[in-house]
């Protein structure tokens, strides 16, 4: 992975409330890189995001959506991001609850466009 | 004799304990080798006779043949050892539709899909015993018209569902114009099963909601009760966060169905 690649991962954890970022293999769920705040649990990060949004998308596609773009669960003590990047992979961040959202995306679409 | 087949066997001849008659089994079966997949099936069950997967192997291979009642047997052994089964539940659940007792197919195929709510086959299949049931009941009379009546925006992309798949009211048409409903509910039963256990395991507490932005449409899912779902699905000129807020008033309206439908 490019070192402009992991500077673009750490640049999402810079913004403000979020835990960690990472890119994720869709598939088969396991950590391609990743910027974590001590305590987040990489592993399970990845797992879990690359499970939920495969299931999501399937639930889209059934509903005639078509394939997710972004996906934001939001919990009442903090939320999971993931949008998908080339190559089959899925770029997440986990967040606190008062994160801004929009800019935690801007971010993660800047991962995407560095080349994931 | 493909080389899998082939190593199995004897791999099998130089361990009869092994497990893998499991595999070999099924392979054999779905080679349409019925005759050696019963052989094998038959002899794993006698060795492993408190074991779920043998029974239900033996299962699939009598269904195979056609020997229904032997195989129906086999499964109600299978649950009886392993109640989450997920073989055996959904071959008593196909075998319990075709002979017509759809409360017990609705009951083994609801469980199957707690197993795995991504099992394609157990959706459809579900989803056909359900629509059964409903053109049945219409027949009836039963059902006089569609339910959740009365909720803005009900007749088309918005689904009420159970936590066990199961539509509510509302419904999910997509382009062609198909009826995606019973599938889209199915697979949110999975949807929320992720979630919360991504919520649970990551520290997060407990769900809200989940948006989604999709090549066609947007998506945003919500739980209006305990044991219920709401999507709400629109085309992509209407932005998340108005989603969201549609979303919000769509909960207000569906607690309030719920109690007039249900106290």
């Amino acid at each position: 992975m490019s070192a402009d690649l992991q500077k673009k991962l750490e640049e999402v954890t810079r913004v403000r409330g979020v835990m960690g970022a990472m890119i994720v293999g869709a598939g088969d769920g396991l950590v391609v890189a990743e910027s974590l705040m001590e305590g987040v649990r990489g592993n399970a990060v990845a797992a879990l995001a690359a499970s939920l949004f495969s299931r999501f998308g399937d639930a889209s596609s059934a509903s005639g959506a078509g394939a997710p773009k972004f996906i934001h669960l939001q919990a009442d003590e903090g939320s999971l991001v993931a949008l998908p990047g080339a190559d089959d992979v899925i770029v997440v961040a986990v967040t606190d609850v008062g994160v801004n959202v929009g800019l935690v995306r801007l971010e993660m679409q800047r991962v995407v466009e560095a080349g994931t | 004799m493909s080389e899998d087949i082939a190593r199995m066997s004897a791999e099998l001849a130089s361990n009869p304990d092994s497990l893998v008659f499991l595999r070999l089994g099924e392979e054999l079966r779905v080679a349409e080798q019925h005759d050696a997949a019963l052989k094998i099936a038959s002899a794993g069950v006698e060795r492993h006779a408190t074991l779920a997967d043998a029974r239900d192997l033996l299962g699939r291979v009598l269904a195979d043949a056609g020997r229904l009642r032997e195989a129906q047997d086999q499964w109600n052994e299978a649950v009886r050892l392993e109640p989450r089964s997920l073989g055996a539940r959904k071959g008593l659940g196909f075998l319990c539709f075709k002979s017509g007792d759809w409360d017990a197919a609705l009951d083994n195929l609801e469980i199957a899909l707690s197993i795995d709510p991504s099992d394609k086959a157990v959706v459809h299949g579900l989803a056909n015993v359900r629509t059964a049931v409903e053109s049945f009941e219409r027949e009836q009379g039963r059902l006089s018209g569609p339910n959740f009546s009365g909720l803005e925006g009900a007749k088309d992309g918005m689904l009420l569902a159970d936590d066990r798949g199961r539509v509510l009211g509302g419904g999910i048409v997509d382009n062609q114009g198909q009826n995606r409903s019973e599938e889209v509910c199915a697979q949110l039963a999975g949807v929320v099963q992720e979630a919360t256990r991504a919520c649970k395991m990551l520290g997060l507490g407990n769900w809200e909601w989940i948006a989604g932005e999709a090549e066609a449409n947007n998506l945003h899912v919500t739980r209006p009760t305990e044991t219920s779902l709401l999507l709400l699905v629109r085309d992509r000129s209407i932005p998340a966060g108005r989603l969201a807020i549609m979303a919000d008033k769509a909960v207000a309206s569906a607690r309030q169905w719920l109690q007039e439908q249900f106290g």
